[in-house]
C-alpha cells in the first residue's frame, strides 16, 4: 500500500464513521456480517487451533530432551505460545484468506456492476452502509474467535500429548495451571482487536476502489488477502512490542 | 427542471466533455445521444455528481449542485431517481426488497404502507406478483422495469436513464420508453435518457442534446433531427442502413 492508496484508506475510513442513515438497517446488518464472520468461521477455527495446538504438544515435547526439564513446561509453553501468538495471529491470516477475500469480492462485484453509484445515487453514505457493520463485526467477532481458539489450541494440546503419550494428562494439566499471567490474553485480545479491524477494513477498500471487470475484481482480492497478511504481521510485531 | 451550464470534466488529461450547456424542462423526455465515448455517460454522472466537474454547474430547479456539501447533496439526491445501464438492482435482495430499500431508508412508513407502495410501482411497470424473485431470476426487461420501480418508489422529481435499451430486444425496448414516457408525463418529473437506439430518438426524444467528440453539437426535438445539415449528426442518425433507406424513400 503505498501513500496514496494509505491516504485514500484513511479517506475512506472517514465516510465509513459517517452518522448513519437509520440505525435501525444498520444494526440489522451488523447481525448479519457478525453471523458471518463469527458463526461462519467457527468450524474452521476450531478444526485448525485444535490440530496446532495439538501438533505444538508434540513438537515441544520433541526439543525438550532434558531430563533436567520437566515435563510441566510443555503445557505452560504451549498455553503461553497459543495464547500470545498462535491464537490470534495464526486465527486472524486464516480469517484473512475466508473473510477478506470474500468482502473485497462482494464489494468490488457491486462497484463494478454499480450497485455501489445507485446507493450514492439515493443518498445513502455507501462506504458506511457497506463497510462499517463489517468492521463492527470484525472487531466483536475476531476477539471472541480468538478465545474460542486460544481454549480449543490448549485443549487440543492435551488430546494430542495424551495420544501420543509425550505427556500425561496430569502433567500437562499442571503445566498449564502453573504461573499464569492474564496480562497474556489482554495482549491477545488487543491483537485479536487490532487484526479484527484489518481483516475487513483493508479488503473493503480495495473492493471499493476497483476498476474494470471480473479479472480486476478478483485481482483485488488476491490485492486484499496479501495486504492484510502483512499488515497483521507488521501490527503483531508492533502490538507485541507495545505490551509486553 | 435541470439546467447545466458550460461543464467541463477531463481524466489524465484527455478533455471529455468540453463546455456542455443545456435546459432540461419537467413533463417531457429529455434525450443526451452521441456515440460511444462521446461523453453522454461522464456527462449524466456529472449532473448527479458521481463525478465533480472541472467547472461549470448543475443547477437543479435553480438550486447549484456543484458546490454543495455531502450533506446538502444529500437532500437533492432524496428527489433523484435513477435507472443504470446494468440495472444495478442489490443482488442479495429479492424485488421487493430492492423497491422497499429507499423507503425504509428515508421513510418512517409503517411495513403495511412500505409494500403497498412496492406493489403499485410494480403494478405501473407491470410486473405485479413478481415481488419474491431475486434479481438473477428476471430477464434483462424485466430487469429494467424493476430498476424503473425502484427509481420511481420515491416520487422522484428528477429521472435519470443511463442506456435503457442496451441489450434489449427492439419489442421490450419500446415497452421501456414508452414506460419512461408515461412515468415523466404523468408524474410531472425532469427525466434525461442517455441513449443512442435510434429508435428512443424518433419515438420519446421531446428535446435532444448531441454529443460529438465532447461537445454540444446540436439540440432540439426528434421533428428536427432528422432535418438538419450537420455532418456529424447525419452520420450519427443515419448511420443503420434502415435508417438511410428510411431517409433515401421519404
Amino acid at each position: 500500500m503505498n501513500f496514496t492508496n494509505f491516504g485514500r484508506y484513511i479517506l475512506l475510513l472517514k465516510s465509513v464513521f459517517r452518522r448513519p442513515e437509520k440505525l435501525k438497517i444498520y444494526l440489522k446488518e451488523i447481525a448479519k456480517q457478525m453471523d458471518y464472520v463469527g458463526v461462519g468461521s467457527l468450524g474452521l477455527i476450531a478444526i485448525i487451533s485444535t490440530f496446532i495446538g495439538a501438533v505444538m504438544t508434540l513438537q515441544i515435547a520433541f526439543q525438550l530432551v532434558s531430563d533436567f526439564i520437566p515435563k510441566t513446561i510443555i503445557g505452560s509453553v504451549n498455553r503461553d505460545s497459543s495464547i500470545l501468538e498462535l491464537s490470534p495471529t495464526i486465527s486472524a491470516i486464516v480469517l484473512a484468506g475466508k473473510i477478506g477475500s470474500a468482502i473485497s469480492s462482494e464489494i468490488g462485484s457491486m462497484r463494478v456492476t454499480e450497485q455501489i453509484d445507485a446507493l450514492e445515487i439515493m443518498g445513502i453514505n455507501a462506504p458506511g452502509y457497506l463497510i462499517l457493520p463489517k468492521i463492527i463485526s470484525g472487531i466483536t467477532m475476531v476477539p471472541m474467535l480468538v478465545i474460542i481458539s486460544m481454549f480449543l489450541s490448549i485443549t487440543g494440546g492435551y488430546i494430542g500429548g495424551s495420544i501420543s503419550g509425550a505427556v500425561t494428562p496430569a502433567e500437562y494439566i499442571q503445566g498449564i495451571t502453573t504461573d499464569f499471567n492474564p496480562y497474556t490474553i489482554t495482549v491477545a485480545l488487543v491483537k485479536a482487536f487490532v487484526f479484527g479491524f484489518i481483516i475487513t477494513s483493508v479488503p473493503a477498500y480495495e473492493g471499493f476502489y476497483v476498476r474494470g471487470g471480473a479479472l480486476e475484481v478478483s485481482q483485488a482480492s488476491t490485492r486484499a488477502v496479501v495486504i492484510s497478511c502483512i499488515s497483521i504481521l507488521v501490527c503483531d510485531y508492533l502490538v507485541t512490542q507495545l505490551l509486553l | 427542471m435541470i439546467e447545466i451550464k458550460d461543464i467541463y470534466k477531463s481524466f489524465s488529461g484527455n478533455d471529455v466533455l468540453q463546455g456542455i450547456s443545456g435546459k432540461f424542462e419537467e413533463g417531457v423526455t429529455n434525450l443526451i445521444i452521441g456515440g460511444s465515448g462521446s461523453g453522454k455517460t461522464t456527462l449524466l454522472k456529472c449532473m448527479v455528481g458521481l463525478h465533480q466537474p472541472d467547472s461549470g454547474s448543475v443547477l437543479y430547479d435553480g438550486r447549484d449542485f456543484t458546490p454543495m456539501t455531502y450533506e446538502q447533496r444529500i437532500e437533492v439526491r432524496k428527489e433523484i431517481g435513477m435507472l443504470f445501464q446494468g440495472s444495478a438492482l442489490f443482488d442479495s435482495m429479492t424485488v421487493e426488497e430492492n423497491i422497499m430499500f429507499p423507503l425504509n431508508m428515508f421513510t418512517d412508513q409503517s411495513r403495511k404502507e412500505k409494500l403497498e407502495r412496492v406493489d403499485f410501482c410494480l403494478e405501473r411497470v407491470n410486473l405485479a406478483g413478481k415481488n419474491k424473485l431475486f434479481p438473477a431470476e428476471l430477464s434483462g426487461g424485466m430487469k429494467k422495469r424493476v430498476g424503473i420501480a425502484r427509481a420511481i418508489s420515491m416520487n422522484p422529481k428528477y429521472l435519470f436513464c443511463d442506456e435503457p435499451n442496451s441489450g434489449l430486444d427492439p419489442k421490450t425496448s419500446i415497452v421501456i420508453d414508452e414506460l419512461i414516457q408515461e412515468i415523466t408525463e404523468e408524474y410531472k418529473t425532469t427525466t434525461i435518457v442517455v441513449t443512442h437506439d435510434m429508435n428512443s430518438v424518433m419515438g420519446i426524444g421531446d428535446y435532444i442534446l448531441f454529443l460529438h467528440e465532447g461537445k454540444k453539437f446540436w439540440e432540439g426535438s426528434n421533428k428536427e433531427i432528422a432535418h438538419t445539415d450537420i455532418k456529424e449528426l447525419n452520420d450519427f442518425v443515419f448511420a443503420s442502413r434502415f435508417m438511410k433507406a428510411a431517409k433515401d424513400k421519404f
